[in-house]
């Protein structure tokens, strides 16, 4: 194995554990940050520099700040003692993750077909990845387009805040970002 | 290099991980976190099968990787919006207490 | 020595010290050679730049500026930075510790790791990155959680409001910023940095340099991505997050001594790093204005547009008042987005208007990119003078 990808396994790991199981949110958004820096760096580690790079861009620079906004909007931040943070079915849960993580595992393990050496590394420029967006992928990039732009408004109709009919509703303060 | 089956375990564990979170916590936010590191395990498995396939069509694993980003964040988006709906009309983003259909409804 | 010599003066001292080293360990070396020299640049131009605005801000406003340490004030930055490693560094009662104290190492880590692409001077981009512009986007945006960690961690009502600000301002900006590059990415057809300042090399003959700042479309991109830039920098006007006349220093009001001067720092190494950036883009990188000129090394006239983009900056601190909260808002969504779109349209039609062979082509050429421009932006300034004119305050 590795120690490069040992390290950035650890890391993304701990990260991941510290965003589902701290009490403090504001904490749990925070080790997500710290997991998203480490699946970028696995990208990068994999060869994949676009993707790597798309990645932080996109979850740390706004995936992130998102939740972190939510959290200080809903005022999830301050952990108030005695209010559970798990849910009643806690135990249900963690057997379901627990049964997944089992399943997937076994079926790993038991595929000797995945043990094989990796090709060279693929050249892969940002400028042949810009020519395959355009070309080959074109239908879903703009079906993606129109997603997001659907989601853009819809961000911004649901976190409008309600007047009664009549009132002219204020313009959108803060947009939200797709 | 290390081999594909550690790459593909990773991200089980990641997946596992994001999958208790989604389950076992009570905040609407914590839910769309877990979501967040599933999808993230799910990426994580495209790059490699993308490094460890076939070098033919190269592109095929970044594409699904840049794809699943954008729709992540367009879900996040969204997702947060409802959530702060949520609390605006219940002062509450837990989700066991976010069970009635009706909105003018006190909350218990 | 030559004029080639000179201008490559740094690339072959950091050759020669490598050659004198074991072949493994070069490339390691390479790279701390690369950050040490920007670390050691970029600190020493920290330093210049707070005595220079404090001058410059002085003499605005009528006054002499510091003038008390060494002759005309020059030591100034030396007694500072004194001042604030000895000072004892405070931290709330109630703060969160390990938040607390990584909020500024964040802060100023990701800004420094922007500098990684920017082409500082002929072959003198310490990585010559494949997508570059977007690496150096990437790299700043853990920025936004900086500053959220250190306003949510001091617990301090201004800290959160700075913060909240300042993360609403920086998302909000950070979209005209980026697509205000997009022209020239798509002019160029190229990520990199390096390619893109050889791009806009002076052509064999020609006397003025290709810079895109000389066209339409990269004139209105240098101005929206300039005026985005001083918001990312939280520079005045844009400086709401640390409006000192409301919420004192925002999300650093609770930071003393050392942190803080890392916050201060990061604040003026994201402003370098976006002068660079906008300098690459748009202002022609390391080349010449005049072919004429070309005799001075190439790193030279980076730093000379480096400090002239910063007296810009000083010059829009010390003559511009803060905007109000919402303002800031409308205008980042209304007017800058829509322009920096209607930038990109703008861009497209003067690619592609690069093979009419008409005779006044080039004139109907630049006609038509500069009204495509103006008239956007005159309908979407309409009624600004009924918002933003003088107002008339009633008790005061």
């Amino acid at each position: 194995m590795n120690p490069v990808f040992f390290i950035l396994a650890v890391v993304t790991l701990a990260g991941a554990l510290g965003a589902v199981a701290l009490r403090n949110m504001v904490h749990c958004a925070l080790c997500l940050a710290v997991t998203f820096i480490g699946i970028a760096a696995l990208f990068l580690h994999q060869g994949a520099q676009f993707a790597g790079l798309v990645q932080v861009l996109v979850y740390v620079g706004a995936v992130a700040v998102l939740i972190v906004f939510a959290i200080l909007l809903t005022r999830s931040g301050d952990a108030r003692k005695g209010v559970a943070v798990f849910s009643r079915s806690w135990k249900t849960g963690l057997l379901t993750a627990a049964a997944t993580l089992a399943t997937l595992v076994a079926a790993i393990v038991n595929s000797p077909g995945l043990l094989r050496e990796a090709p060279r590394a693929p050249e892969l420029s940002v400028r042949q990845i810009g020519l395959d967006l355009m070309s080959q992928w074109l239908l879903p990039l703009e079906i993606l387009g129109l997603l997001l732009t659907a989601t853009m408004i819809g961000a911004v109709i649901l976190a409008m805040p309600e007047k009664p009919s009549g009132e002219p509703a204020p313009g959108p303060e803060k947009g939200a970002r797709p | 290099m290390t081999p594909l089956p550690y790459w593909l375990i990773l991200s089980s564990i990641l997946f596992a991980i994001g999958l208790a979170g989604c389950l076992v916590r009570r905040n609407a936010i914590m839910v769309l976190i877990g979501i967040e590191l599933m999808l993230n395990a799910a990426n994580l498995n495209f790059i490699a099968f993308w490094r460890y396939g076939s070098g033919a069509e190269a592109a095929h694993g970044i594409m699904f990787v840049l794809f699943a980003i954008a729709i992540a964040a367009a879900e996040t988006a969204v997702g947060l919006a409802l959530v702060i709906a949520l609390y605006r009309l219940r002062r509450t983003v837990q989700v066991d207490e976010a069970d009635a259909l009706k909105a003018d409804d006190k909350p218990r | 020595m030559t004029a080639a010599s000179i201008d490559q003066v740094f690339v072959n001292a950091k050759q020669a010290l490598l050659s004198l080293l074991p072949e493994t360990l070069r490339p390691g070396l390479s790279m701390a050679i690369n950050a040490a020299a920007i670390l050691g640049t970029f600190a020493l131009l920290f330093a210049v730049a707070t005595l220079l605005e404090r001058k410059g801000l002085g003499r605005i406003q009528n006054r002499y500026g510091p003038n008390r340490v060494g002759p005309f004030g020059v030591l100034q930055p030396v007694a500072d930075g004194l001042k604030m490693l000895i000072k004892e560094d405070i931290l709330p009662r109630q703060a969160d510790r390990v938040v607390h104290f990584l909020a500024p190492i964040a802060l100023v880590l990701s800004v420094l790791l922007a500098y990684a692409v920017l082409p500082f001077g002929r072959n003198m981009a310490p990585i010559d990155l494949d997508a570059g512009v977007l690496y150096f986007f990437a790299a700043s945006a853990a920025t936004e959680l900086g500053v959220f960690m250190a306003g949510w961690a001091s617990r301090s009502k201004y800290s959160l409001l700075g913060a909240m600000r300042g993360i609403a301002q920086m998302i909000s900006y950070e979209l005209p910023l980026v697509l205000s590059t997009l022209g020239v990415i798509m002019v160029t057809g190229s990520l990199s940095l390096v390619e893109i300042a050889e791009r806009q090399a002076p052509p064999a003959g020609a006397i003025l340099g290709r810079w895109f700042v000389f066209t339409p479309w990269g004139l209105a991109g240098f101005l929206l991505f300039m005026t985005a830039a001083v918001a990312e920098a939280n520079r005045a006007p844009f400086d709401l997050p640390e409006g000192e006349s409301e919420i004192i220093a925002g999300h650093m009001v609770e930071y003393s001594g050392f942190k803080y001067a890392l916050f201060f720092m990061g604040e003026y190494l994201g402003m370098f790093a976006a002068s660079g950036l906008a300098i690459t883009l748009f202002l022609g990188g390391y080349h010449a204005p005049f072919a004429f000129l070309g005799w001075a090394p190439s790193w030279f006239w980076f730093f000379a547009k480096l400090l002239a983009l910063l007296a810009v900056f000083i010059w829009l601190r010390g003559t511009l008042p803060r905007l109000r909260q919402d303002q800031l808002m409308n205008f980042a969504w209304k007017w800058l987005l829509p322009m920096s779109l209607v930038n990109l349209v703008a861009a497209g039609v003067w690619s592609y208007s690069a093979a009419w062979t008409l005779p006044g082509a080039g004139f109907v050429r630049w006609a038509s990119c500069a009204g495509l421009l103006i008239l956007p932006a005159l309908w979407l300034s309409r009624g600004w003078r009924a918002r933003v004119g003088p107002r008339v305050y009633r008790y005061a």
